[in-house]
């Protein structure tokens, strides 16, 4: 049951993905770039996740102490700045104003029949594993 | 305009409830490269809701090729330029714990000072290639 729940999650998310036009590079790519034309309707993309996960959040940490399948919330704690942060997440963002996919729409529209989306995925995969074996985590 | 920013913000909104769901069932982030990363060597133990989310995820995208393949957006750049997007991504969000959905979404939503650092990060860095390199619509 909870395999399928969890699965259930997925495929909600990745519907909410290209429904949204997180899947379309152009869109995406427009979105950053604000020197021409702006596109600011993935801005209501974030805000209308943010809006519901923030009072979800906030009704579940309130009402229970362990989720329904497992015995403990796994959630990030750490508060602390460091270099590997702030690097990691300038990276992230030069690979995704280049392509204009970020990982969920990427495996969504790999998924879909995409060539070229197959190949970010498996690209970013195989950069996933570069820093693995590069960096001591 | 009006039509498009309602379709973003609902889309939004799904993602939202997505990732809600699986904080209440399974106490997890839904944070896509976390979630990918964690099956890669040295693999996390919690192996099964992982691949079925991204199970789901990739059903989403099976389903949205079938019902409205244009609604998924073509690639913008070249196939070596999306690989090298793909490695950034990966490498990236592997080091900064976290892409779009995991600090954007579920991070932000719970007051996260890590994740604000890394949305306004990726989003600078994001937005300066896209103006650099161009294609947006």
């Amino acid at each position: 049951m909870s395999i399928v729940v969890a699965a259930t999650a997925g495929a909600l998310f990745g519907v909410g993905l290209w429904v949204s036009g997180m899947t379309r590079p152009a869109k995406v790519i427009g979105f950053l770039d604000p020197s021409r034309g702006w596109d600011p309707s993935l801005g209501f993309v974030m805000g209308g996740a943010v809006a519901v996960y923030a009072l979800a959040n906030r009704v579940v940490r309130r009402r229970r102490r362990e989720p329904w399948f497992g015995t403990a919330f796994h959630l990030p704690t750490r508060r602390d700045l460091d270099v590997r942060l702030l690097a990691g997440a300038a990276i992230f963002g030069v690979g995704w104003g280049l392509g204009g996919l970020c990982p969920g729409p990427g495996l969504v529209a790999a998924a879909s029949g995409s060539g070229t989306a197959v190949a970010f995925v498996a690209a970013m995969v195989a950069g996933m594993l570069a820093q693995r074996a590069t960096m001591r985590r | 305009m009006l039509l498009t920013w309602t379709i973003a913000l609902g889309g939004g909104a799904l993602i939202g409830a997505a990732a809600a769901l699986l904080l209440l069932t399974h106490g997890r982030i839904a944070g896509i490269s976390g979630v990918v990363g964690g099956l890669l060597p040295p693999a996390a133990t919690d192996r099964g809701w992982r691949v079925a989310f991204i199970a789901g995820l990739l059903a989403a995208g099976a389903i949205a090729a079938l019902v409205a393949p244009a609604a998924l957006g073509a690639p913008v750049r070249s196939p070596l330029a999306v690989v090298v997007a793909g490695l950034l991504v990966g490498f990236g969000t592997n080091l900064g714990n976290g892409c779009t959905s995991g600090h954007g979404v579920c991070g932000l939503s719970r007051g996260s000072v890590r994740s604000l650092a890394a949305v306004v990060t990726f989003m600078a860095t994001g937005a300066i290639t896209a103006w650099l390199v161009g294609g947006g619509s």
